[in-house]
């Protein structure tokens, strides 16, 4: 029997075990994270500590983008004498891009980091455990609410991102062509369309899930003490912006289908 | 203390047999039979690495034999349906090695964290009550709002065990509840044990490697040598013997 146990498996047989394994838990919160009993207060710290934990961050970062992105695109659309056009420019590239991608590879730094480390310690500590033998669920508590709490705040954050960094563009707009805040916003919503704000939308919630999901799961299922702790933490982030990446290539692609 | 050996008790609440768990190449565990009669407290002793950890976490279903029958209160643990485990480890309690007091939340949360999701129809008032009883029971009401991180080893232990006991198991698991700590708390860790089994009416497993401890709390003493239990009885029987292994052990632990 030993000696059955013995035999590794090869890199791709392990590829299509994790895969597997991934399969299973994405499962498993579809299956339980929707069925009573609800640990709703958990639910509602997770929000409050996702989106309290990257708020500074994203407010200063979403600024100086609108900031910077506002002063780049200038000279372009100077030479053929359009600055006016900044206010769409700056509203749909925030919308359409930098506020969802910006908020996700934030949040798969600082929450994704943050769950995956929790839950890793969690585990070699053996409070997982603990919560197992007393009979709770413990992906109930932990994972389904730490998903969904990602899945919810990240959207959030990202339409609040896009608002700041317009806030950063209109005090570069407003230093260089003294155009009025009114004239500015009423510009930039103007060239934004209900597809823009649902694409947006369905991109960061798709964000936030992955970001969610990629944690708890490295963080869940580290070993190995707290080398597997270090290793779950630095997994969460770098799986988490990597299948970003992967989600605004597909979702650019899929909504560029419904443009003109 | 003096080894507390009682009237045999006759209804077996654990039944092992033919027990064999692996880790890659390595037998851990290679045929045990171990049987817990009610009332009991039962030591299991053994050095480090020997299973005896894994051997209670198959009872409690946290890891799976590869073979062999695990019986606990009547149910095959790894033949039952899932909600089935979770209503049998109602009855069973666990207290682990390094206690792992969930430590994002006081010593109350700790406590009610398993109450409230497993009696549901509990009022506030009567949550606060069973709280307070069991912390009470292991002398640490003054540690409430405490966080795990603000107390002593052998305070998270005591704790550990109220949390365990809050939802008034039938079985209690011991993971060397005596590691690491110094020789008075270890003391009051051992009264405790028996306290728990008088007060609580438990039947207990406690994994050790402490003899002071085994020969304090056990009723029966079960060693745990080259995978499999070769010698169980009383503390005096299970060590009365010329077998090296067992002598090794004993004297090792310093023992008169």
């Amino acid at each position: 029997m030993a000696e059955d146990k013995e035999k590794k498996p090869g890199r791709i047989s392990r590829m299509f075990m994790v895969l597997y394994d991934v399969w299973q838990f994405i499962g498993r919160f579809f299956k339980e994270g929707f069925l009573p009993p609800y640990e709703g207060k958990e639910l509602m710290r997770q929000c409050y500590d996702i989106g309290y934990r990257s708020l500074l961050l994203i407010s200063l970062t979403g600024f100086i983008t609108g900031v910077v992105f506002t002063k780049q695109s200038r000279p372009s659309l100077a030479e053929f004498g359009a600055t006016s056009w900044l206010p769409s420019l700056v509203g749909i590239a925030l919308l359409r891009t930098l506020a969802p991608l910006l908020t996700a590879l934030i949040a798969a730094g600082k929450v994704g980091s943050s769950i995956g480390a929790e839950l890793g310690s969690m585990r070699v500590t053996e409070q997982i455990d603990a919560m197992e033998v007393s009979a709770t669920n413990p992906f109930k508590f932990l994972v389904s609410t730490r998903v969904l709490a990602a899945t919810i705040t990240i959207p959030i954050l990202t339409f609040y991102t896009a608002m700041v960094g317009m806030l950063g563009a209109l005090l570069n707009v407003y230093t260089n062509e003294e155009t009025s805040w009114r004239a500015f916003f009423s510009s930039a919503l103007e060239s934004i369309s209900f597809l823009d704000v649902t694409a947006s939308t369905i991109k960061a919630v798709l964000f936030g899930f992955t970001i969610g999901m990629v944690g708890c799961y490295q963080g869940y299922n580290s070993s190995k003490g707290t080398e597997g702790v270090g290793k779950a933490a630095n997994a969460a982030v770098v799986t988490g912006m990597f299948l970003v990446f992967v989600e605004e290539v597909i979702t650019v692609q899929f909504f560029g289908l419904f443009r003109n | 203390m003096e080894n507390r050996q009682n009237s045999t008790p006759a209804e077996k609440v654990v039944e092992i047999r033919d027990l064999h768990k692996s880790f890659g190449a390595y037998h851990v565990l290679r045929g045990v039979d171990l049987d817990l009669y009610r009332g009991e407290n039962l030591v299991v002793l053994g050095k480090s690495g020997t299973g005896k950890s894994v051997l209670i976490k198959i009872i409690v279903g946290l890891l799976t034999a590869d073979r062999g029958s695990v019986k606990v209160l009547g149910s095959e643990v790894d033949q039952i349906s899932y909600k089935e485990l979770l209503a049998l480890r109602l009855k069973v309690g666990f207290s682990f090695q390094n206690s792992a007091l969930y430590d994002s939340m006081t010593v109350r949360q700790n406590l009610e964290f398993p109450l409230v999701r497993n009696r549901r129809k509990l009022t506030r008032g009567e949550v606060a009550m069973q709280v307070e009883r069991v912390l009470d029971a292991v002398g640490l009401l003054q540690t409430l709002d405490q966080m795990p991180s603000e107390l002593s080893g052998g305070q998270r232990k005591r704790i550990g065990i109220a949390r365990t006991l809050i939802l008034q198991p039938e079985i209690m698991l011991y993971d060397e509840p005596t590691a690491g700590l110094d020789p008075i708390t270890c003391l009051e860790i051992n009264g405790l044990i028996n306290e728990v089994q008088e007060r609580f009416h438990t039947s207990s497993i406690v994994i050790t490697h402490d003899l002071t401890c085994a020969k304090a709390v056990g009723d029966r003493v079960a060693m745990l040598l080259d995978g499999t239990f070769q010698r169980q009885g009383t503390f005096e029987e299970v060590f009365n013997t010329n077998d090296e292994r067992v002598k090794t052990f004993y004297d090792y632990n310093f023992i008169q």
